[in-house]
């Protein structure tokens, strides 16, 4: 076990990847000599050498776009785009190539294509530096959409997203960079838990609270404090967005009867809205309370000096959570 | 540039060039509309009566693919179909320059590369038909799916060829990418990111532009003020302007840009200038936007007719041959018309299937919800 930041959990995680499979290859803007914005790519161009590492002109479609013709030559590329925000030049590559390319080519072609995208705000960022896209990932098909939420997770969901034969979005909570945690560093990815599959963080009986990326920590504190006012949350990291563990939500949401969704992202068409429609169709007769979702306003992320009142923080989670309990 | 009293910069006439150099100035043409032979010294280009006849049958299967494609089409049996009339010779010219470890990206016009690379055209009528996306294995004949969105592919080529890179396969023995795109295309974004890219990487692909003059109902001025040509001095990589209605040339010329890609030169752009015959799709309407006479005087340029021209002329083929290609191009057409009318819709619940490398949970589910919802009703035989 050692001691490791989020952001050098992935680092391990990706040199982890390219020791191990020589197809690998970490592309993307400032991911070689500088190490990243975020330094999460920090060292590795050094040691990779710049032809597995590589420095990609400035063009988010170009990163994605030629990321898809290496994993047509069998190569599989780990794209960083710097920020959330800057995503959308590069949307029709993700959406209209890379996602339908094993079903335009009736399963013979595979893009096992990683992008990671640091997201969220909370960092007292200019406009376009704290966003939540991911509900547009997990609304198309042909990708899966994960996030992590805490280095331990950070530094094995980045290696099986690379070595999935899917695409995978993989979203990094920025703001938790510089969380630390315990990391198993010397474990393999044969014990560990599925992509795909949510972990209970803090169990509980009485409301189910599901988060993912930056909000599980929100949620866990929201936790601790709701103990006192004699309330078990169960939280769960959802970890996969897409698809969803929708056998561990329910599961749970049956035996709480009550269920808050907690993300960033606007909740108007968000992961909550679909989250309670199926909580809805599998749980009707067990639910005292509608699905609640705490998110994002319906508005563009303002501006930072504003961005705690449209964060959700532990008192709007233990907000919604009395409000689940006046039904 | 024309600018009034008021300082407003007019748009050029259509048409016109507004000072800047004659589109064709150096256009590359090693045989004449006329079907005379014509010499470059760049290009030289040593072909036997039996390599020109081969490719005279392609010109002429490939138009009857097309022909055929497009009467199953107005018979309904396509969905919709994009021709290739008037653009064989770019087409075969540039598909016969490549060896077969090259890979070739092409848009969904590309029926005569497609042909040249070994792809059976049914693949293609049932992209059309609606029965498949594509459906073959880019890697059986070294050529990639039909793309449909303008330009994505470029940069699909460039990372292939990226990844040739890393497999040590550039020099000696080597291998390259090209792609394929229209003078619509290059006003994209990621046409102009791939050029960048294969600039600075100096990825071994070639870009092999069509420009057929029209985007739809949008003229080429409305694309560019210059040559498309010329802006790969632009981005760093030669350009070269190639008279897309004879074969000979975009084979040479082609041939010449691959080589200089798998020995490592780097990438070129090619610009076969050519003319879109037909409409855009079955759907459109040219004449809604388009003289009539300006496809008359494409005509005479035909790139099938010179080729035939050039054979007669040089007495290296005679009527015997004319009769064996065509009856040859009949036999093909009559083969995918069968094929295509054959052809069964998709099993339904076969839209489930290659989604993700496995089914997820909720595949499986609304797979097995759907098929039950299907089973639900009651065969009409039963009801009686």
């Amino acid at each position: 076990m050692t001691t490791l930041t989020l952001s050098k959990a992935i680092n391990e995680g990706l040199r982890k990847a390219l020791e191990d499979d020589p197809k690998v290859v970490v592309m993307g803007e400032d991911v070689g000599q500088l190490g990243g914005v975020f330094r999460v790519t920090d060292g590795l161009q050094k040691d990779f050498g710049e032809s597995r590492v590589v420095d990609t002109p400035l063009a988010e479609s170009g990163i994605v776009g030629t990321a898809i013709g290496l994993a047509l030559r069998g190569y599989r590329p780990v794209c960083e785009i710097q920020f959330d925000g800057f995503v959308f030049p590069a949307f029709d590559q993700i959406v209209s190539q890379l996602a339908k390319m094993r079903m335009r080519s009736q399963g013979r072609a595979a893009v096992p294509v990683t992008i990671r995208i640091p997201f969220g705000g909370g960092i007292g960022a200019v406009e376009h530096h704290s966003e939540s896209p991911e509900a547009l990932f997990a609304h198309t098909a042909g990708l899966r959409v994960v996030a992590c939420s805490g280095p331990a997770d950070a530094y094995t969901m980045i290696q099986q997203s690379i070595h999935c034969d899917d695409p995978v979005i993989f979203f990094e909570p920025k703001r938790r960079y510089w969380d630390k945690a315990e990391v198993d560093t010397a474990a393999g990815l044969a014990g560990a838990l599925p992509l795909e599959a949510a972990r209970t963080v803090a169990e509980g009986t009485d409301v189910t609270v599901l988060a993912y990326g930056p909000m599980v920590r929100t949620c866990m504190e929201a936790a601790v404090a709701a103990r006192d006012d004699g309330r078990a949350l169960e939280v769960i990291d959802l970890r996969s967005l897409s698809p969803l563990d929708l056998g561990a939500i329910v599961a749970s949401v049956r035996r709480t009867g009550r269920c808050v969704v907690v993300h960033e992202a606007p909740v108007t068409g968000g992961i909550g809205a679909e989250i309670a429609a199926r909580v809805t169709e599998a749980c009707f007769y067990q639910l005292e309370a509608p699905v609640l979702r705490v998110g994002g306003f319906s508005t563009p992320y303002p501006p930072s000096r504003l961005e705690d009142h449209y964060l959700p923080d532990l008192d709007r989670v233990l907000d919604a959570v009395d409000r689940t309990f006046a039904y | 540039m024309a600018v009034d009293a008021d300082g407003a910069v007019a748009a050029p006439e259509p048409g016109s060039l507004d000072g800047h150099p004659d589109p064709r100035a150096e256009l590359i043409q090693l045989l004449t509309p006329e079907g005379e032979r014509a010499d470059h010294p760049d290009y030289p280009l040593d072909l036997t009566t039996d390599e020109i006849k081969a490719l005279y049958r392609d010109l002429v299967i490939v138009r009857r693919i097309d022909t055929e494609a497009i009467a199953l089409q107005r018979q309904g049996e396509l969905g919709i179909w994009a021709s290739l009339l008037g653009q064989e010779a770019a087409q075969v010219g540039s598909g016969r320059a490549l060896s077969p470890r090259d890979m070739a990206f092409p848009t969904y016009r590309e029926h005569g590369v497609a042909w040249c690379r070994g792809l059976d055209p049914t693949k293609l009528l049932a992209l059309f038909r609606g029965v498949s996306h594509g459906g073959w294995d880019p890697a059986d004949h070294n050529f990639h799916l039909y793309t449909i969105v303008i330009g994505a592919q470029t940069l699909h080529a460039t990372g292939y060829a990226m990844g040739i890179q890393r497999d040590g396969l550039v020099g000696e023995n080597g291998e390259a990418a090209i792609v394929y795109f229209g003078d619509g295309a290059t006003s994209q974004g990621d046409v102009n990111e791939a050029f960048i890219w294969a600039s600075v990487f100096n990825a071994p692909v070639v870009f092999f532009c069509q420009n057929n003059q029209w985007a739809i109902s949008e003229p080429l001025e409305r694309q560019s003020r210059i040559p498309l040509y010329q802006r790969a001095s632009g981005f760093g990589f030669p350009g070269v302007q190639v008279d897309g209605n004879d074969v000979f040339a975009c084979l040479a010329v082609t041939r010449k840009a691959m080589q200089a890609a798998r020995d490592g030169q780097g990438p070129t752009l090619i610009e076969a200038y050519t003319y879109r015959m037909g409409a855009h799709t079955t759907t459109d309407d040219p004449t809604r936007y388009r003289l009539a006479s300006e496809l008359e005087s494409w005509k005479l340029k035909d790139p099938v007719e010179r080729v035939k021209a050039y054979l007669v002329r040089t007495g290296s083929a005679d009527a015997a041959f004319f009769d064996e290609i065509e009856a040859e191009a009949t036999q093909v057409g009559r083969r995918i018309r069968k094929a295509c009318l054959e052809m069964p819709d998709p099993a339904p619940l076969s839209m489930f299937e290659n989604v993700y490398a496995e089914p997820t949970a909720l595949l499986r589910e609304e797979r097995e919800q759907y098929a039950a919802y299907l089973d639900s009703f009651v065969p009409e035989e039963a009801a009686q």
